[in-house]
């Protein structure tokens, strides 16, 4: 039987390791050097720091993600920098790119683990060099041992807010502020469904209360107004819980709100696509085991919906599982499934703490601009309700006249946020505005004479 | 009879649709055009492109000359010219043969009026210096260029619908019937609309509602492949053919390259079903080959996007437009065979001629719906 995986992250390397243990021999596809996905992604050859330093708490569990990944890499069809830019479900095909060589990969079943990106609300002034989302900040300081400035702010929301603050300072730049648009009442109302992952919150907590006694500036419930400069960053302004103006001078900032799936591959298999209330996010339709309505295409990781790595080393697994299981092999799932039941009732209470600020999006002035590919305004998507032809009732008309999504990003970064802008002028809800079809190549490939 | 009363019916919202609906509504006609999806969401809305009249059927040039003149006053009768732009359309010439073909369509031209001018072996790489060393000669059409398909259809269907058409989309029509005086159709929803004039304007699924009505066609699902790469340098004025047709490409003054060849996959769906369609990478490789060979400098080009869509394609390559063979009051037009970008403006007009004078000045004879089934 030929399967192949499609990410080196979590989820891809438990599934993985999981059909080696089985007999099966999948190839293994990623995009990176070296696999590890965005979180555990290693430094490059030659540089040295260790693990406590590179992951933090994170420590032990990236070195056994490791360990994992090298031992499977030695006894799969290991294909690292590789990009699968297409699926056909169909002809039950991956089409490749390595090296700017096409490639053919033939599959009977697939296990896509493609993983996630910074979800980004446009804020005033977040094209201005100095600017980076924050899983940006965070693999500048793995990856290469720098940051993204020497006087840092962080603006947005989650998790993934209060960890970067955190590396940044404890790797010694000067963190200017750590700005979080959710109220901190938003988040306490949350907390005791957070207690359901306890080790995660008193991270979380950690993490807040390490940066309060350091002396960081932080504020809770803000408004952005602006990140300011005129040839890169110069500060941020915004807006405090209680209405008053703000302002800090930095010459960087990093901006998330939490994560969005990496969704494409799953796309043009053919998955259908719901809208997650609680995640605010649109997510390919699986179950709790990974099984996808496309024969043969089984879904793992933060690609599938937001849960974190800790679900997606376990999803992951459970995926190869199902495959197993759909092959007519006997395997035990009980133990795993609890534990994923419980971690996703976990992770419903986290959104609650850090909802996506759709009013931001909505909020933003015309002239402020959310499409960097095609240099678009948020007036011009607005207009497209109004004219110059048959008002827009979804994205795809919209992309249509304003060429919103156009770009090289394809919608990947302003798709969010516009979506909640074109739902908003519609006085629709954003599930209704739909989203904007995937198309191949999932991220650009070059045009080649002979392929 | 519940439901709603109009004079026109108008199945199918692409260029045609759109264009019929709003030459009707300025006559004064209460039209109701009905669209399963969204209006120009296949073969109009997902197309190359072009505005082309050179290298057409010469059955098709009358058509093409009339909407050519339509898409010159574009911007006064839509509210905007959907980016048309008139940049000449090249047809190059790869091989002798292929010179020849293009020295025989010049006397074509000239019968029907249509300005085309040879470029020749001597004077194309001056003219074109970013031509490729394989082509050998061009034919250049002044007249000819290029607009945005996805600004087309709902351009017309916004100046339609402010003429007074009544604009449904994703309302799928279930059922067809005609009393012998008013056809009856009924929706997915359960909506009636019934009128005694039935505009058959839906593209592949055209077969389906001609079948309705006891004259099926053999038409066939066409899905070309295109693709569009990231901005580059703005070079290529010309919109860009071959003799052949299997690579055709533009560019458009933001920078992007827009390239067509072979074919992408498809399926139309069952009635009350979503059709689906999406390239075939093999094809798009093999474009990019042929695009290369054209234009040597798109080497390195970084592909941003492919697609395709669902045009209906007949066997002599030329669509059905007239009137019905069995049932009163019943016009076709489809199966452009991936020509109903260009043409799409002037069916319009040519079916609100049809209906309210029962003439028009354009000879339809060639696209008898009746050809088949004459042909055995």
């Amino acid at each position: 039987m030929k399967v192949a995986v499609v990410g080196a992250g979590p989820a891809g390397v438990r599934a993985v390791e999981t059909l080696l243990a089985h007999g099966i021999r999948p190839v293994w596809i990623d995009e990176a050097m070296d696999g590890g996905g965005r979180i555990y992604q290693r430094p490059p050859a030659g540089m040295q720091r260790d693990a406590r330093t590179l992951y933090g708490f994170e420590a032990s569990r990236a070195t056994a993600l490791h360990a994992a990944l090298d031992a499977a890499k030695a006894r799969a069809d290991w294909r690292p920098e590789t990009l699968v830019w297409n699926i056909r479900p169909g002809q039950k095909q991956l089409n490749t790119l390595s090296q700017s060589r096409q490639g053919v990969v033939a599959y009977d079943a697939v296990i896509l683990c493609t993983g996630a990106m910074d979800r980004v609300v446009p804020v005033k002034g977040w094209t201005l060099p100095g600017v980076t989302t924050m899983g940006g900040a965070q693999i500048a300081l793995k990856s290469q041992g720098c940051g993204i400035g020497r006087r840092v702010a962080f603006l947005g929301s989650g998790p993934l807010l209060w960890l970067v603050a955190y590396q940044y300072a404890k790797a010694g730049a000067e963190v200017a502020a750590v700005l979080d648009t959710t109220p901190f009442a938003t988040k306490l109302a949350a907390a005791p469904g957070m207690l359901r992952g306890p080790a995660t919150f008193a991270k979380g907590l950690y993490y807040i209360g390490w940066l309060r006694t350091h002396g960081i500036r932080i504020a809770e419930g803000v408004t952005p107004l602006a990140i300011e400069g005129d040839e890169t960053v110069a500060g941020i302004c915004w807006r405090d819980a209680k209405g008053v103006e703000q302002q800090v001078a930095c010459d960087a900032v990093g901006i998330g709100w939490g994560l969005k799936p990496e969704a494409q591959l799953a796309d043009l298999a053919g998955i259908p696509f719901d809208f997650d209330d609680v995640q605010h996010n649109w997510v390919p339709r699986r179950d709790a085991a990974g099984r996808t309505p496309v024969a043969g295409v089984y879904l793992a990781g933060d690609g599938s919906g937001i849960g974190g790595a800790e679900v997606a080393e376990l999803a992951g697994t459970r995926a190869a599982l199902s495959l197993l299981q759909d092959e007519g092999r006997a395997v035990e799932t009980a133990a795993l499934d609890h534990k994923l039941a419980s971690l996703a009732r976990f992770r419903v209470a986290l959104e609650k703490a850090f909802p996506f600020p759709a009013h931001l999006a909505v909020s933003l002035p015309d002239d402020a601009l959310f499409c960097r590919c095609e240099g678009l305004t948020v007036g011009d998507l607005r207009v497209t309700t109004t004219g110059p032809t048959l008002p827009a009732p979804e994205m795809n008309r919209a992309k249509a006249v304003s060429r919103a999504g156009m770009g090289r990003c394809q919608g990947r970064v302003c798709g969010a946020a516009a979506a909640e802008i074109l739902a908003a002028k519609l006085g629709c809800s954003v599930a209704e505005v739909g989203r904007l079809r995937g198309q191949a190549p999932v991220k650009p490939i070059p045009l080649v004479a002979a392929p | 009879m519940s439901g709603t009363r109009c004079d026109v019916l108008i199945i199918g919202a692409g260029g045609a649709g759109c264009s019929a609906a709003l030459h009707l509504a300025l006559r004064g006609s209460r039209v109701v055009l009905l669209e399963r999806g969204l209006v120009g969401g296949q073969a109009s809305g997902v197309n190359y492109g072009g505005v082309r009249q050179q290298g057409r059927n010469p059955a098709e040039l009358p058509i093409a000359r009339k909407s050519r003149e339509i898409w010159g006053r574009m911007k006064a009768l839509a509210g905007t010219e959907a980016e048309f732009t008139v940049t000449g359309h090249l047809k190059l010439a790869r091989n002798d043969a292929e010179e020849a073909e293009l020295i025989a369509y010049l006397d074509v031209a000239k019968q029907y009026g249509l300005p085309l001018r040879m470029v020749g072996r001597n004077a194309l790489h001056g003219e074109y210096p970013w031509l490729g060393p394989k082509v050998l000669a061009g034919s250049f059409a002044p007249e000819d260029g290029s607009a945005n398909p996805r600004l087309m259809a709902p351009a017309l269907a916004r100046a339609a619908r402010d003429a007074g058409a009544a604009i449904h989309e994703r309302t799928e029509v279930m059922s067809y019937a005609h009393d012998g005086a008013l056809f009856h159709l009924r929706t997915v929803r359960g909506e009636e609309f019934s009128a005694p004039v039935l505009l058959n304007l839906a593209g592949f699924w055209g077969g389906r509602v001609a079948e309705a009505f006891g004259e099926a066609v053999p038409v066939k699902p066409l899905s070309p492949n295109m693709l569009v790469t990231e901005p580059m340098r703005y070079f290529i004025e010309p919109n860009l053919g071959v003799v052949g047709g299997n690579v055709y490409l533009r560019q458009i003054p933001r920078g992007n390259v827009i390239i067509g060849g072979g074919y992408g996959e498809s399926n139309p769906g069952e009635p009350g079903e979503m059709p689906w369609s999406r390239p075939v990478p093999e094809a798009t490789m093999e474009a990019a080959r042929l695009a290369i060979a054209l234009v040597p400098e798109l080497e390195g080009a970084q592909i941003i996007r492919s697609w395709s869509g669902i045009d209906g394609q007949m066997p002599d390559r030329i669509p059905v437009i007239g009137p019905s063979s069995t049932t009163p009051g019943l016009f076709h037009a489809f199966g452009f065979s991936g020509h109903g970008f260009q043409l799409g403006p002037a069916i319009g007009a040519i079916m609100s001629e049809l209906v309210l004078d029962g003439r028009t000045d354009v000879p339809l004879e060639a696209f008898r719906i009746t050809r088949f089934a004459e042909a055995g």
